[in-house]
C-alpha cells in the first residue's frame, strides 16, 4: 500500500510544487472532506487520515488528489452516492468505500464518474456497494490494484463491480471483483485494456461486453461466475491469456461470443465449465493455442457462426469436443490435439493421418433432447456412437480436423 | 454354515477362474493408470469395464458354478440340513469370491496410484453390481434344470439391463421429450441396477456436462442425504429381492 501510496505522489510530483496538501482527519482542523474539496484549489492533495467519514454524496468538481492514509473509511450509509466525480485529473487513492445507497431507476456509485479524462482510482477497498466504480463518458483514465466485494443473492438487488459506459483508452489492472452483479461491465467503451484482473462469483457475468471495438483483455481470471464471461455485438477484440474457470450451470459459459467478428482468442485456459466457448453469430474469430480440459462442452459452435478458424488448440478430457446445430458448416477447424483421436501416424510427422471427427454423434441427440443426457456413457450409446462414426448420418459431414496433432501442444 | 461356505469356497479356488478373473481386472487396472495419468480419465475407462464385463462375468460364473456343484448340492440335501441354509452358504461363497476379485483386482492398483472419491465410488458400484448379478444368476438358474437354459436366461438378464433396457428409456425420452420428464425417468432409473451405477458415477465424472436442468435436478437429488439413502437401498432391493425369490423356488424345488 504504502508503495502505491508513494508512486502516487511521486507521479503527482510536478504539480506537488505548485501545489500544497490539506489533512484531512477527525479531529483536526479541516475534519471534513467536504470542507477540504471546498477549499482546495485544482492541483491540492487532501490526504485523508483514518477514521470513518459519514458526509452523504461528495462532489469533486475540480482536479484533487484525495489520499487515503491507514485506509480511511467513506461510508454511504445505505442511502448514498458516494464520490461524484465531475472533473478532469482526479486521482482517488487508499480508501475504503462501504454502503452505498440502492435503487431501481438510478445508477448509485461509489465512485461514479462523468464526462471527465485522466482520472486514476488506484489501491481503493470497496465493500457492499452497488455499483463499485461507475464511469461514464470518460476517456485516457486508469483503475488499479482495488477491491470490491459484495455479497448480495438476487441480481436486482446489487450493481456492477467496474461499470463503463461511453469510455475510450481506459486500462483496468490488477482489480479483483466479487459478488457483484457482472464483475466487469463494458458498453460503448472502446479501445480499453483489461489485464490481470479476477472476477469471481458475481451474480451475472464476470465480465460484460457490448459495442466495445478494438479492445484487449489479457491474463485475467474469470473463476464461478453465475453465466461466465459475454462478449456480445462487438469487432476486433483480443482474448488473451485468460482463465475462465468452474462456471456451471444450464446457461453458463466459460465464454460465451454473440455477433463478434474480426477478433483473436489466444492462450486462453477453459477449465471445468458447463459449456466452455458458445459461439453464435461469430465471424472471422481467430482461436489459437486455447486450452479446453474437463469442461461439459468444450465448444458449442452454432451454425450461425463463418469464418472462424480453430488451430492448435488442445481438447482434453472434455465431456463432447465440439457441438453444433446443423448440418452448415462454414468454419475451419485444422491441427487441433484431441485426446479422443483414435487414428495412426504413419509417416511419424506428428500428424494423424486420418481425420478426426470432433461431434460426438450423442451430442446432437443432447441438443434436441436435454434429458437424453442421462444415457451418456451407457453401452448403447457407446454403440451408436460407433456406428455413427463408420457411417455419419447425423453429424456434419465436413466439420472435421484433417490433420489433428498426435501429441497436446505444449501450451502455458 | 461356516463349514458349507468353507467347502464351497475352497471348490471355487481350485477351479483358478476366480483367480483369472482377480489377474485380468489388476492387469486391465493397471495397465490403465499407467497408460494415462489422469486419474478422471482412467476411471472413465475402468467405469466400461465396471458396467458391461462385471455384470457379464459375474452372470456366466454363478450359473456355471451353480450347476457344477449340483451334484454337491444334492448330496448335501441328503444331510439334515435347511435347504435355506446351502443355497444362502452357495450364494455368500460366490458372492465374496466374486467381490473380493473385484476389491483386489480394481481396488490395490486404485489404492496405488491415488485413490481419490470417484476411485472408491467406483469400487462400490463394482461391488453392488456383482452382488446384483449373482442374485440375479442365482435367479436363473433355479428357475430351469437345464443349464444351457439357465445360461441363457441369465445373459438375458444381463443382456436386458445393459442395452435393451437403455434402448426403451431413449425410446420413452424421444416420444415424451415435450413433457418435463425428470422425475419419470427418475423412476425409470432406479428400475435397473446398472443405469442407476453409472448414474452414481456420472455424477461424479460429467458433472460439468450435467449442468443442464437435468443434470442439476439429478445432482441435486442424489447430493442429498435421501438421494444417496434411496439409491443405495434400491440397489440392496435389487439384490435381496431376486435372492429371496430364488431362495423360495430353491426351498420348494423338486430337484
Amino acid at each position: 500500500m504504502n508503495a502505491i501510496l508513494l508512486s502516487v505522489l511521486l507521479s503527482a510530483a510536478p504539480l506537488v510544487l505548485l501545489s500544497k496538501t490539506i489533512v484531512v482527519s477527525r479531529d483536526g482542523e479541516v475534519n471534513s472532506l467536504k470542507k477540504a474539496i471546498s477549499i482546495a484549489a485544482p492541483g491540492d492533495t487532501l490526504l485523508v487520515k483514518p477514521g470513518i467519514y459519514r458526509e452523504g454524496n461528495l462532489l469533486v468538481n475540480k482536479s484533487i488528489v484525495i489520499l487515503g492514509e491507514g485506509l480511511p473509511v467513506l461510508d454511504g450509509e445505505n442511502k448514498y452516492e458516494i464520490l461524484t466525480i465531475n472533473a478532469n485529473d482526479v486521482t482517488i487513492s487508499g480508501l475504503k468505500f462501504i454502503d452505498t445507497g440502492t435503487a431501481s431507476i438510478t445508477d448509485i456509485a461509489a465512485i461514479s464518474v462523468s464526462d471527465a479524462k485522466g482520472i486514476k482510482i488506484i489501491g481503493n477497498t470497496f465493500q457492499d456497494t452497488f455499483f463499485g466504480i461507475h464511469f461514464s463518458n470518460t476517456t485516457q483514465s486508469l483503475i488499479e490494484s482495488n477491491q470490491l466485494e459484495s455479497d448480495a443473492t438476487a441480481e436486482q438487488e446489487i450493481g456492477n463491480g467496474i461499470h463503463l459506459w461511453k469510455c475510450e483508452n481506459i486500462t483496468i489492472n490488477n482489480n479483483v471483483i466479487k459478488g457483484h452483479r457482472d464483475g466487469i461491465y463494458f458498453e460503448f467503451a472502446t479501445h480499453c485494456l483489461i489485464t490481470n484482473n479476477r472476477s469471481e462469483r458475481n451474480l451475472r457475468y464476470g465480465l460484460h461486453f457490448m459495442f466495445s471495438h478494438n479492445d484487449e483483455y489479457r491474463n485475467n481470471f474469470f473463476v464461478d461466475n453465475g453465466a461466465g464471461v459475454s462478449v456480445m455485438y462487438t469487432k476486433g477484440v483480443k482474448m488473451i491469456n485468460n482463465t475462465f474457470k468452474h462456471n456451471w450451470g444450464s446457461s453458463s459459459y466459460g465464454l460465451l461470443l454473440k455477433e463478434i467478428s474480426d477478433s483473436f482468442v489466444t492462450g486462453n485456459r477453459f477449465l471445468e465449465n458447463s459449456i466452455g466457448i458458445y459461439m453464435e453469430g461469430s465471424s472471422r474469430i481467430e482461436l489459437t493455442d486455447n486450452l479446453f480440459y474437463r469442461n461439459g462442452y468444450a465448444v458449442k459452435l452454432q451454425a450461425s457462426c463463418d469464418g472462424n478458424t480453430f488451430t492448435h488448440n488442445n481438447f482434453s478430457s472434455n465431456t463432447f469436443d465440439i457441438a453444433t446445430n446443423g448440418n452448415l458448416v462454414l468454419n475451419t477447424i485444422n491441427s487441433n490435439y484431441w485426446d479422443r483421436y483414435e487414428g495412426y501416424d504413419l509417416n511419424k510427422d506428428n500428424i494423424g493421418d486420418i481425420p478426426y471427427r470432433p461431434v460426438s454423434m450423442y451430442s446432437m441427440v443432447v441438443e434436441r433432447m436435454p434429458t437424453a443426457v442421462l444415457l451418456w456413457r451407457s453401452f448403447l450409446v457407446f454403440l451408436m456412437d460407433r456406428a455413427e462414426k463408420a457411417i455419419p448420418v447425423l453429424t456434419p459431414e465436413n466439420l472435421k480436423d484433417e490433420s489433428p496433432s498426435i501429441k497436446p501442444y505444449d501450451l502455458i | 454354515m461356516t463349514r458349507v461356505i468353507k467347502y464351497i469356497f475352497y471348490d471355487i479356488l481350485r477351479t483358478r477362474f476366480i483367480l483369472l478373473y482377480t489377474v485380468f481386472l489388476l492387469v486391465s487396472t493397471f495397465a490403465m493408470f499407467q497408460l494415462d495419468s489422469d486419474t478422471g480419465k482412467v476411471v472413465l475407462s475402468l467405469l466400461n469395464i465396471i458396467l458391461i464385463v462385471v455384470p457379464l462375468i459375474s452372470v456366466v460364473f454363478t450359473t456355471i458354478h451353480f450347476y457344477n456343484s449340483y451334484e454337491f448340492i444334492e448330496l448335501m440335501l441328503a444331510q439334515p440340513v435347511n435347504r435355506s441354509v446351502i443355497f444362502l452358504g452357495e450364494y455368500l461363497s460366490v458372492a465374496i469370491s466374486l467381490c473380493s476379485a473385484c476389491l483386489v483386482g480394481i481396488g490395490v492398483p486404485a489404492l496405488l496410484f491415488g485413490a481419490d472419491e470417484r476411485a472408491i465410488t467406483l469400487l462400490f458400484t463394482g461391488v453392488t453390481l456383482t452382488l446384483v448379478f449373482v442374485s440375479l444368476a442365482f435367479l436363473a438358474s433355479v428357475l430351469t434344470r437345464d443349464k444351457a437354459k439357465a445360461i441363457g436366461i441369465a445373459l438375458l438378464f444381463w443382456f436386458y439391463f445393459s442395452l435393451i433396457y437403455d434402448g426403451l428409456l431413449l425410446w420413452v425420452v424421444f416420444s415424451f421429450s415435450d413433457y418435463p420428464l425428470e422425475k419419470v425417468t427418475l423412476a425409470l432409473i432406479a428400475l435397473n441396477p446398472v443405469d442407476l451405477a453409472r448414474i452414481i458415477m456420472l455424477l461424479k465424472l460429467d458433472i460439468a456436462a450435467l449442468m443442464g436442468y437435468t443434470g442439476a435436478f439429478y445432482k441435486d437429488f442424489f447430493g442429498s442425504h435421501a438421494g444417496i439413502i434411496f439409491s443405495t437401498s434400491i440397489l440392496v432391493i435389487w439384490i435381496i429381492v431376486p435372492l429371496m425369490a430364488a431362495s423360495r423356488i430353491f426351498s420348494k424345488k423338486d430337484l
